[in-house]
């Protein structure tokens, strides 16, 4: 029999407005293909791929287009069959921003020819990893960061694998509904990932407001009859499954700050990123393609559609329905943590979990902005612990040295303190800018320090060489003086004669 | 009253000598706030203050011989935060529009370069590299963005570009 | 299609300042209704002077910091502090009374120190202490609870409006006649002519636990402090820790001589402690923000208040008791600092 555990809570941390039901009410669509795809050869983290088809190009699904740039890249597969029409520069989102980078694009056509077939799953724990890059899984919880990377322990020992089903973020519920339907799938890749790290158990986390999850995942794990599953409700609160609010939930314990999970020895991993990996080890499908929740008011048929990694947002709209007609924002990711994006001409990439559009009075806040009045509510919800009304002020004087003291690498920019402020103040916002202006005044402190250092040694080196050239015109004017002097100017006065002439 | 007036009279003269003396022997010493004031400044030694790099202007302004807005790259940012640190008058930057820039650097046009040797000599970092008569060029790590090498060059062949990208 | 870029999260925030001053506003009918009833409309009078001297002297003191006046006068924050005023002072003063009071609050304690979320010393208070030390005389004359019952003399309707606007009586009536020295006054003289605690209060001033009006009206003040905890504006750790030492001191001293001292629930149910403990120690820009600060904080405040009424020169300590706490708040801030995720 399963075992049910609940856990406590962490500290901090809100209750929110969920607003799932709109998405999650209704099954995962499949049969979504865009008539185009773009596919940025780029990724968040490591090197870009390198495309390595050319234009007119057929291709099938599944098939590699973009070669990893070293043995430990990620690489790029086409996610629909078709014929590559342009390799150009396209815009893509990435970590918080719109930038360019090298894309294909893809033609579509309806064949879904599909070139990947189950591959044999070695026992070497390296081999399997260098499989795991080759296939681009990466993870799915948003920050796309490469699940091989993540898997590979090193020589840390890794007691506890925790599958993250917490899904906290109002409005998306892709994890939800992939648990709902492929929770035996999720398991199997859980328990994939169990072996390849030497963990001794996996704990599944899902938060107590998916029931239907919940359900599933115990029935499945029941018929897989391992007891290494664990599984763990989480009380609903925002934001349960960032990944150290999670690990104090569920073991008890903190993540020092600056490391990773796997230094106290956890792993976490996405439910989205384990059926990934159970895709491609009983079929041999590559990332391609991942769940993403279309939603919000602006949506007129919110669901959660299986997407084609690459597939241009706006399709995906019409797909849903398209807009009403009082959308004024469209966010990618949650309402806390996403941003948003000017344009639906971009790429779904692999970190694109939810596409919310919302509409002036959901996203309204006052323009009006109060000062601090010390409430200290925004510390009473932070996660990390932090007192985010020093902060803001640290930043407002500039002082870097405060602004490190108070801990601000330590912000996992949640936004809880945002929405208890009652004074309105843009705290999360400050605090990503104050970390870019951080990192900007610790580059130029460096290169302030080597200006310094150089300009020193030029000054040392034009001192020398100055000393130099007086010591030598001193040992010419000595030499000059008595009897030699006579002569030594009939030979100057000859010399430059000598040279005149030969002129 | 006479007596109030005359223990306060006291109080105060006393206190007045002990921050005479206090002033006098307490004293930080010049050595230590020009390190201080260098600190300060960007210390990308541009020299557009008219001080042959950082450390001679912030000893000038320790002494009191130079304003405290001659920092084009410091901004007044930096112009604020000196005021703040000396207790005098802010007053905005003199000539911001030519400000040197750390996130920019210089880079020499190789078609256009005539190798005659003035940029790497006003260079304050020795960032440039290159033989009398041959292309001279940037090494762009070291590169302030300081501007100095601008104007000397005869053929106008240096531009300053954004560090990253 | 173009959309708005706007930053993270999109999500409303819960609540606002305006809406946390209305609050407390509304928090505080239940005890003017009760004060009302014990002691006539007269602090109707002087909450209504107060609140116009707070926002003219509000709207001053923005226009002289070059703020934006409509935001500053509408956050309502200036209407708490008035409103506090009114309440501490005595239901029959002259006019010049809350508004020198409401004067020296919002200019001297808030904006001097740099407007709202900037005072160290919590305005209401400071306002309160500034006219105690002044005006001593004006300041202790309190009308009796429901005098008409207890036989003393009552000033009409048009009588206390005159009274308030031009200090003058009636001619048949002196102020003597119709105000009396409130009951923790009584005490303090009381024991000074080495009178028993039981004697003193033979006088009918006096209720069953605390003093005889003044229990009611704390305990529907009671009532507004429960609201404000039910609605989130206030953490419980103030309020708690405030009558906890005050509890724990009066017990402590009670238990030794009930002769000398004054039972607990006088204590918690006289003068200001409810009130204070609830609606001005909770005053988050001067208290101290963390939740083990704030214990300190409310333990501090209640044990000075107990000092000062027990062994003090003033009969009701809290308003000192408050002001030296709030000089205490950076050093608890500091030393209370929460331990950061992640960090040792």
């Amino acid at each position: 029999m399963v075992k049910n555990h609940i856990a406590k809570s962490f500290t901090g941390g809100i209750k929110l407005n969920a607003n799932k039901n709109v998405s999650s009410s209704k099954t995962i669509a499949e049969q979504f293909i865009p008539s185009k795809l773009i596919i940025p050869m780029s990724h968040q983290f490591g090197p870009d791929a390198i495309p390595i088809v050319k234009v007119n190009q057929r291709i099938k699904k599944g098939e590699l287009i973009g070669e990893p740039a070293d043995k430990n890249a990620l690489a790029v597969h086409a996610s629909c069959s078709g014929q590559v029409t342009a390799i150009e520069q396209h815009q893509e989102p990435i970590v918080g921003e719109v930038s360019s980078s090298t894309c294909v694009i893809i033609q579509t056509n309806k064949d879904d020819d599909v070139s990947h077939q189950k591959k044999y799953w070695p026992r070497d724990t390296q081999t399997r990893l260098n499989l795991i890059n080759q296939a681009g899984i990466v993870g799915l919880g948003g920050g796309s960061f490469p699940t091989a990377e993540k898997l590979n322990s090193k020589s840390l020992n890794c007691e506890l694998l925790i599958l993250n089903g917490a899904e906290c973020e109002p409005f998306i519920s892709c994890d939800d509904v992939l648990m709902r339907e492929h929770a035996t799938e999720v398991l199997r890749g859980g328990m994939a990932m169990m072996e390849l790290v030497g963990a001794s158990a996996i704990l599944v986390c899902i938060e107590d407001d998916k029931p239907e999850a919940l359900n599933a995942v115990y029935d499945a794990a029941g018929q897989l009859n391992s007891k290494l599953i664990q599984i763990v409700t989480l009380p609903t609160r925002y934001p349960a499954g960032g990944e150290k609010q999670l690990i104090e939930a569920v073991t008890g314990k903190e993540v020092p700050s600056g490391e990773y999970p796997i230094n106290i020895g956890f792993i976490c991993q996405n439910v989205g990123t384990a059926y990934a990996l159970d895709r491609y080890i009983q079929l041999g499908e590559p990332q391609i393609n991942r769940v993403v929740t279309v939603t919000g008011q602006g949506i007129k048929n919110p669901q959660n559609v299986l997407v084609p990694i690459g597939s241009p947002i706006s399709e995906l709209i019409s797909f849903c329905g398209g807009y009403n007609d009082d959308v004024s924002h469209l966010i990618l990711g949650g309402n806390m943590m996403g941003y948003s994006l000017h344009t639906d001409e971009l790429p779904v990439t692999k970190a694109t979990n939810c596409i919310l559009a919302i509409n002036k009075s959901q996203e309204e806040k006052s323009t009006q902005i109060w000062p601090c009045i010390r409430c200290g509510d925004c510390a009473s919800v932070c996660p990390a612990k932090l007192l985010p009304q020093r902060i803001v002020k640290a930043y407002t004087n500039k002082n870097f040295n405060k602004l490190e003291e108070l801990g601000l690498k330590d912000c996992i920019e949640c936004g809880c303190c945002d929405v208890v402020c009652p004074s309105h103040i843009p705290l999360t916002a400050s605090f990503k800018n104050a970390k870019y202006l951080t990192e900007e005044a610790t580059t130029h402190s460096l290169l302030a320090n080597e200006a310094e250092m150089r300009h020193n040694l030029k000054k040392i080196r034009l001192s020398k060489e100055q000393m130099k050239v007086d010591r030598l015109h001193a040992e010419l004017k000595s030499n000059v003086r008595g009897d030699n002097r006579k002569s030594m100017i009939n030979d100057a006065v000859n010399r430059s004669r000598k040279l005149r002439n030969k002129k | 009253m006479a007596t109030a007036t005359l223990i306060l009279s006291g109080i105060a003269i006393t206190l007045a000598i002990l921050l005479m003396l206090a002033a006098r022997y307490f004293s930080s010493s010049t050595n230590e706030v020009v390190e201080k004031i260098e600190t300060l400044l960007p210390r990308i030694q541009c020299a557009q203050c008219g001080y042959p790099g950082c450390r001679p202007y912030a000893k000038a302004i320790a002494e009191e011989n130079a304003e405290i807005n001659l920092c084009p790259p410091g901004g007044d940012e930096t112009v604020r935060r000196l005021a703040n640190f000396l207790g005098r008058e802010f007053s905005p930057v003199t000539e911001p529009v030519k400000a040197a820039n750390l996130n920019t650097v210089a880079l020499i046009s190789e078609e256009l370069c005539i190798g005659c040797n003035l940029c790497s000599q006003a260079c304050p970092v020795d960032a440039i590299v290159g033989v009398h008569q041959r292309m001279h060029t940037v090494i762009s790590e070291h590169c302030t963005g300081c501007r100095l090498c601008v104007s000397p060059c005869p053929v106008d062949c240096i531009s300053l570009i954004p560090r990253h990208g | 299609m173009q959309f708005t870029i706007t930053k993270a999260p999109y999500v409303k925030p819960i609540t606002s300042i305006p809406i946390v001053m209305r609050h407390v506003l509304y928090a505080l009918i239940p005890a003017l209704a009760a004060y009302i009833w014990f002691f006539g409309f007269g602090i109707c009078i002087n909450i209504l002077i107060a609140c116009i001297a707070a926002v003219v002297s509000e709207a001053f003191m923005l226009y002289l910091r070059k703020q934006p006046i409509t935001q500053g006068i509408t956050d309502g924050s200036a209407l708490v502090t008035a409103v506090l005023i009114a309440f501490s002072i005595p239901p029959l003063v002259p006019w010049w009374i809350p508004v020198i009071g409401t004067f020296s609050a919002i200019i001297l304690a808030k904006h001097l120190y740099g407007g709202i979320g900037a005072n160290v010393f919590n305005p209401a208070m400071v306002g309160y202490a500034i006219l105690l030390l002044s005006f001593p005389v004006e300041m202790t004359h309190w009308a009796p609870p429901l005098a008409e019952e207890l036989g003393y003399e009552v000033l009409g309707f048009w009588s206390t409006i005159i009274y308030a606007l031009s200090s003058s009586l009636p001619i048949d009536t002196n102020i003597d006649a119709i105000t009396q020295a409130t009951p923790l006054d009584m005490i303090k003289s009381g024991i000074k002519n080495n009178s028993t605690i039981t004697e003193i209060r033979m006088d009918p001033l006096f209720g069953k636990l605390g003093s005889f009006g003044w229990e009611w009206i704390s305990i529907y003040t009671i009532f507004g402090g429960l609201y404000l905890l039910y609605k989130g504006i206030i953490n419980w750790h103030i309020p708690v820790s405030v009558l906890t030492s005050m509890m724990i001191f009066s017990a402590l001293f009670y238990a030794i001589d009930s002769d000398q001292y004054l039972s607990p629930g006088f204590h918690l149910l006289s003068g200001s402690t409810i009130i204070g403990a609830f609606f001005i120690a909770t005053d988050p820009t001067s208290a101290a923000t963390s939740n083990k600060g704030r214990l300190i904080y409310g333990f501090g405040i209640g044990s000075l208040a107990y000092a000062i009424r027990t062994w003090g020169g003033f009969p009701d300590g809290f308003a000192f008791a408050v002001l030296l706490m709030n000089s205490s708040v950076p050093l608890l801030d500091r030393y209370t600092r929460p331990r950061i995720y992640g960090k040792s």
